[in-house]
């Protein structure tokens, strides 16, 4: 009997991505792309064109996940981000026992059970603090490349002190910071600090303990996750491809 | 009072309300037989439609009520069986305020009230009723205006400022009664404490109603609240079967005549008929959920305007709310009724309401809620502007899971104001919290 082809689709707030597995659990295609408003379309059009060159010999079964996920065309299952992160993280790293997921919109710290299950979860309520898209616009109001945050940590003698939990007060201090002259690697490293002391709360509300293993578009920002494992006391590395794994979690669970 | 407003009135109760209740509970009815099914969810109660008569009959008695027998604005937790043998109508802003909030006209209501300066961050229910009798605006219709204002205090402190404003705008006499918070159990001295302030709002309803209160009256009284609160906890009960006969999000909308009508022999009545219809399901294996998979117990208010949103979320995911803190509050301090003499029974059953406890006393009600209901977890609802009730929720949960091995989330949410719910991540949380119970 042919397995068909399981395909997940994590359709997020800042990037759409996709994730093709073929009969023996292999990953055949992959795709990530900036979110268009239209999920319905994005998906037809997108998955068509990742899965054709494959010509499947059954139909995919389709499993969607993220904000989108209720418009995913077709889609046999549609498990949460958070079922899906859990699945997806559990797959490429069984040592890991917790799973911290930094989306554009929400950030979550996942604690895994049996079989790759949620066994508890906490996420960032409706402030944007703790979120990629904080860092992404004070970045992005610095002027500064995702790729330099790097360099500019490690460069960075000290940290400024950004002491408000608001993203939008956030902004504002930073404003605030460079008037007053300090300089651009210290309130970086400020930001990421202040991101930091965030997510270990976070962590920490789901009794932690073992390998934490971080997806979502910010596990890129290795300083970041380096200062969340000197909050938390707990070894912090990135999946491969961060970003995909909610997308091959809800693949994972779009079939046996 | 004008007895040609005594006239009306009577006239407007007894005969033209009842009347177009009737007309629309017989259209709602031909609209239910005719109604597809809609599966997971089990057929609709056939007491549903008597309820939403008997709803319309209350407010509508209402609209004539000011100027023909007297009026009384009171909390949900105030001692009403006082009320009840003078005469009075009796109108419960929270359940005004909670019916606006399912019409989703609490907004505009809101609004108004944070217009002449409520902070947004108080209770949505005070500025939904604020809100409406400065706009003089409500979807009843018309609500009379009191000769008395009653606010106990074992529900919240807010209900005190929240008086205080209706006092100086309507200009009614108000009364408190003062329920000291239980840290541990009821004792004599809180009893007394309380006993006396009943014994001073019976005077004062006595002096603005004209006439005496007869014991033997208060005495029918109580025993008609205790009868109604029985039966209540008896129709909560019955979602104890698996599955559970009835939808538990109707049970919010179910608990309306244990609130407005408690103490009068209609609430027993529909009780009793409701009890009948859910043991008649019980009986036939009816499902509120078909196929019922998971079992849950809600903590808090409702989200009011979320409540089919939530249902179908529920539904779709074969999941039930089998029992609520907030319904069977109702139910709880039952047996106190019958406590001593009618003063001191009233003054040890609203002292010992599930609001004015400790933690401690919630921890062990939840979770025995949940063991006696066979639920697989608890979906804390964090209040935005319910804070008395939502303190505390977060190590609620952590004892839970911890002592109990019950599962719970915490879902950020408010009663009666959507500007305050971001129903995304709410349903969001709940979903994953279901996924993960398997």
């Amino acid at each position: 009997m042919i397995r068909p082809l399981r395909v997940g689709v994590d359709a997020g707030s800042t990037t759409w991505k996709a994730v093709a597995i073929d009969g023996e659990g292999r990953i055949v295609a992959a795709m990530l792309l900036r979110s268009e408003p239209r999920v319905e379309e994005q998906s037809e059009r997108a998955l068509a064109e990742m899965l054709g060159p494959l010509v499947p010999e059954a139909p995919p079964r389709v499993a969607a996940t993220g904000y989108g996920r209720r418009r995913v065309p077709g889609a046999v299952a549609r498990p949460t981000e958070i079922a899906a992160h859990a699945f997806g993280a559990a797959w490429l790293a069984p040592d890991a026992s917790l799973v911290l997921d930094v989306g554009g919109q929400d950030a979550k710290a996942i604690r895994l059970g049996p079989g790759g299950r949620a066994a508890e979860f906490a996420m960032n309520d409706r402030c944007a603090a703790g979120t990629g898209r904080f860092l992404e616009n004070t970045l992005s109001r610095l002027g500064i490349p995702w790729d330099a945050v790097d360099d500019m940590v490690r460069g960075a003698p000290r940290a400024a002190q950004i002491s408000s939990t608001c993203a939008v007060f956030a902004e504002t201090e930073i404003v605030g910071l460079i008037a007053d002259g300090a300089p651009v690697p210290d309130v970086v490293r400020g930001l990421v600090e202040s991101l930091a002391d965030r997510l270990a709360a976070l962590i920490a509300q789901v009794h932690p303990g073992g390998a934490i293993v971080a997806t979502g578009g910010v596990a890129r920002c290795r300083p970041l996750l380096a200062a969340v494992a000197a909050r938390t006391g707990q070894t912090v590395r990135p999946a491969p491809e961060p970003q995909l794994v909610g997308a091959l979690g809800a693949a994972l669970l779009a079939g046996p | 009072m004008g007895l040609l407003r005594r006239i009306r009135h009577e006239a407007e109760a007894r005969l033209v309300g009842p009347a177009i209740a009737g007309l629309n509970a017989a259209r709602r009815l031909r609209r239910l037989e005719a109604k597809a099914p809609r599966p997971p969810l089990g057929p609709p109660l056939r007491n549903g439609v008597r309820l939403r008569a008997i709803v319309e009959r209350y407010y509508f008695a209402g609209r004539t009520a000011d100027g023909a027998r007297p009026v009384a604005w009171v909390t949900s937790g105030a001692p009403v069986e006082v009320l009840r043998p003078l005469g009075y109508y009796v109108v419960y802003p929270e359940n005004h305020a909670a019916v606006c909030g399912a019409m989703r006209t609490a907004r505009d209501l809101c609004e108004a009230a944070e217009r002449a300066g409520h902070s947004r961050d108080l209770c949505s229910y005070a500025r939904t009723d604020i809100g409406a009798l400065l706009a003089g605006r409500t979807p009843v219709g018309r609500l009379p205006k009191p000769d008395l204002l009653v606010c106990c205090t074992n529900i919240c402190q807010t209900v005190a400022g929240w008086y205080r404003t209706l006092a100086r705008e309507t200009g009614a006499r108000l009364v408190f009664v003062d329920t000291p918070f239980l840290q541990g159990d009821l004792l004599p001295h809180h009893t007394a404490y309380v006993r006396r302030q009943v014994e001073t709002l019976a005077a004062e309803a006595e002096r603005v109603a004209g006439r005496e209160l007869r014991m033997p009256d208060l005495e029918r009284s109580l025993r008609s609240a205790q009868d109604a609160a029985f039966l209540w906890g008896e129709c909560l009960a019955t979602a104890r079967a698996r599955p559970a006969p009835w939808v538990g999000i109707e049970a919010f909308f179910h608990m309306a005549p244990i609130v407005v009508l408690r103490g009068l022999d209609e609430a027993q009545a529909y009780y009793r008929d409701l009890l009948g219809e859910l043991r008649e399901r019980s009986a036939a294996g009816v499902a509120g959920i078909e196929g019922e998979r998971v079992r849950l117990v809600w903590d808090n208010l409702p989200i009011w305007s979320e409540l089919r949103r939530l249902g179908d979320l529920l539904a779709a995911r074969r999941a039930n709310l089998v029992a609520a803190t907030y319904t069977h509050a109702w139910s709880e301090c039952a047996d106190l009724f019958s406590a001593g003499d009618p003063f001191d029974a009233i003054a040890a059953t609203y002292t010992s309401v599930l609001l004015n406890r400790d933690l401690a006393h919630r921890a062990r009600g939840l979770a025995d809620l949940a063991r006696r209901y066979g639920a697989h977890g608890v979906l804390f609802h964090s209040d935005r502007s319910c804070k008395p009730y939502s303190l505390g929720q977060h190590g609620l949960r952590d004892l839970l899971a911890r002592e109990h091995g019950i599962p719970g989330v915490v879902v950020e949410a408010d009663h009666s104001d959507p500007r305050s719910v971001a129903w995304e991540a709410a349903a969001g949380r709940i979903e994953a919290f279901i996924e993960g119970l398997g």
